[in-house]
């Protein structure tokens, strides 16, 4: 017999006497036992992706208790010895560690003023064009960048930034001295931001853009014939219309704010040197993977990872206390 | 978290031109203009870098040298950068390299997420919600490199392709995202299917597949350039040159300038040359730009909305 998709959560009045409880129970899990042979078909198809989480997302969490202990990768792996939060105090007293910190917490500073607001204003300015066509082809070409890979990203300016790139093909034929923008310690803030905003400030206005189509148009229209200028039609109607989205936004890249484009700072880190371009990414990286060094690797990697949690869950907290509806929510 | 996605247009339907409203005054002529500068101005720094590329890499070595570097008004154009680097040798190798894993490696991360975005979605099947939570944890703490590595380096995946697949196989986001879409689906229809005695295989490939073509499009473009993209897993992972995917190679002739051993000889030993080096840009570029139209189709349509709201 076929059972029917049916599938709805079963509630059952809760008993009182210890007599009906068993049998409750007893008849709970004999449900859920025919409720296991009617899905296995679906458990057996989530498993393939199961299996892959558990092993590349759950073992390696579990793989972080390297960094209590003295690892090398030539003993087994239980045979290490333990060494407690030496790691960490190790970490914490490198200054190699602290520029990281102090470079990821600049770049991310400077993008959310200067990167964050830039896809919402072209989407203001991109909302009241006039031709269909000119739209579509703006946004054909604005959200290619997005597509390409840092890798290419970095070549390109670097043809036209670089040492023997364009600008300074022409500084030169103008007698002027040439200047290498990609291995400039002191503008690379500025570099970083503008390789970012290239590649994905176009891609940002995406979803303003959903945003800003949802809007009734007939608000607008009641607005202007109550007098409402353009400047505060935008303020009263077109910014409230955005904000839950620029909050959800504003909570997940504060939450990732220990994060920074990994592989775009990875690929010009040994060029501009570390002293601007590393970040807490490469730090791991450099010290792991380069140096050997597994165990103080881990441990600032699991330091990174566990400040991340934190900020995540407290960016939501507080877009909670703001009465917006954040990440995610209790249900 | 709940992922909504909302129905997509059946069919989309030609903007109509937009014309001004009745109640909207008119645009000031500057402002008019300074929103025009804008725009193209930004769509102008987008698209010069890559006209400029793309004419240094069919330049011949006469015209860049005349040039000074990089070419911006077309002079003589050759391919015979394209016949250098494609004749065989690194660059070719690492094609091949990057079009076998990014085939290979989209279509195993589509057949694993389609299936276990079908197998989530039923309401109130067995321990949907625990399964649900086990997965969506993973978006919020990421284990870190190291553990990542020690643990793809103890299952001996180093220099295999399989670790430039296996880790990143699957994206528990793209995962809600079709789950959310085959949510969306009538539910009668799979019922009288049911009825009609089609099993959970059986709907999943003769209904439900055909009729999310759009979402599983998107998808797989967004696998598929993923792993084409791919370039810090074979940094990681990948020791033996003669296995290194693409952008490995791109990077080291762009942007460290090394020759690779065994590369066609542009003069043995030497660098590159810039027309080279820019081919190679533009065949890293190529596969993307192929597949863009299809992405873009799609972009516009609700699948995307629902999958940034997620």
């Amino acid at each position: 017999m076929t059972v029917l998709d049916e599938r709805r959560p079963t509630t059952a009045a809760p008993p009182a006497d210890p007599a009906t409880l068993k049998a409750a129970t007893a008849k709970k899990r004999k449900k859920r036992r025919a409720l296991f042979k009617r899905d296995r078909t679906l458990l057996i198809m989530v498993l393939p992706a199961l299996l892959l989480t558990a092993l590349f997302a759950y073992v390696p969490i579990v793989g972080n208790a390297i960094a209590f202990q003295d690892y090398s990768p030539y003993v087994g792996a239980f045979e290490n010895p333990w060494v407690g939060f030496a790691n960490f105090e190790r970490v914490l007293a490198d200054e190699a560690f602290w520029s990281a910190v102090r470079n990821t917490l600049t770049i991310t500073a400077f993008q959310l003023v200067f990167f964050f607001p830039v896809p919402i204003m072209l989407a203001i300015l991109l909302q009241g064009l006039l031709s269909p066509r000119v739209r579509s082809l703006f946004q054909s070409i604005v959200y290619l960048p997005h597509f390409l890979s840092w890798v290419i990203v970095i070549s390109i300016f670097q043809q036209i930034l670089g040492g023997a790139g364009l600008l300074n093909q022409f500084l030169r034929d103008n007698g002027i001295e040439a200047v290498n923008l990609m291995t400039q310690p002191d503008t690379f803030l500025v570099l970083v931001t503008s390789q970012a905003l290239w590649k994905d400030a176009g891609w940002g206005i995406i979803v303003f853009l959903a945003a800003l189509s949802a809007i009734d148009p007939s608000q607008y229209e009641a607005a202007a014939m109550d007098g409402a200028g353009r400047l505060k039609r935008m303020w009263h109607i077109t910014l409230p219309a955005l904000r839950p989205i620029i909050i959800l936004l504003l909570i997940l890249r504060l939450g990732d704010s220990l994060t920074v484009g990994f592989e775009q700072l990875l690929l010009q880190r040994d060029a501009v040197g570390a002293g601007a371009a590393e970040v807490l990414d490469t730090f791991v990286y450099y010290s792991g993977i380069q140096n050997g060094d597994w165990s103080y690797a881990a441990a600032a990697g699991l330091i990174k990872g566990v400040i991340s949690v934190i900020l995540v869950l407290g960016a939501n907290k507080l877009a909670h206390l703001f009465g917006e509806a954040g990440v995610y929510q209790k249900s | 978290m709940s992922i909504t996605t909302r129905p997509r247009a059946s069919a989309r339907p030609r903007p109509p031109r937009v014309t001004r409203p009745a109640w909207e005054e008119p645009r000031a002529p500057l402002e008019a203009g300074a929103r025009g500068i804008v725009l193209f101005g930004m769509a102008a720094l987008i698209v010069v870098p890559l006209y400029i590329v793309v004419l240094t890499s069919f330049s011949s070595q006469a015209t860049i040298t005349a040039a000074g570097g990089m070419v911006m008004v077309p002079g003589e154009l050759t391919l015979s950068a394209y016949e250098q680097i494609l004749s065989g040798g690194v660059v070719t190798r690492a094609v091949m390299v990057s079009v076998g894993i990014t085939a290979v490696g989209t279509l195993i991360s589509l057949v694993v997420s389609v299936m276990a975005a079908y197998g989530l979605s039923r309401p109130g099947s067995y321990a949907h919600r625990p399964i649900l939570f086990f997965l969506l944890i993973t978006m919020f703490f990421g284990a870190g490199m190291i553990p990542s590595y020690l643990l793809v380096s103890n299952l001996g995946l180093i220099n295999s392709y399989w670790s430039l697949i296996l880790p990143s196989c699957i994206s528990v986001f793209n995962i809600f995202l079709m789950r959310g879409f085959f949510m969306g689906i009538d539910q009668s229809i799979i019922d009288s299917a049911r009825i009609d005695g089609a099993g959970d295989w059986r709907i999943l490939t003769k209904m439900v597949l055909p009729m999310s073509r759009s979402v599983i499009t998107v998808i797989g473009l967004f696998y598929g350039v993923g792993y084409w993209n791919a370039f810090f897993n074979a940094t990681l992972y990948i020791n033996d040159s003669e296995k290194l995917p693409l952008q490995v190679i791109l990077r080291s002739y762009v942007l460290q300038g090394v020759s690779v051993p065994g590369q066609v000889s542009v003069g043995s030993g030497e660098v590159a040359t810039l027309a080279v080096q820019m081919a190679v840009v533009i065949i890293a570029l190529v596969p993307v730009l192929i597949v863009y139209p299809f992405l873009q189709k799609h972009i516009s349509s609700g699948v995307m909305i629902g999958a940034v709201k997620g």
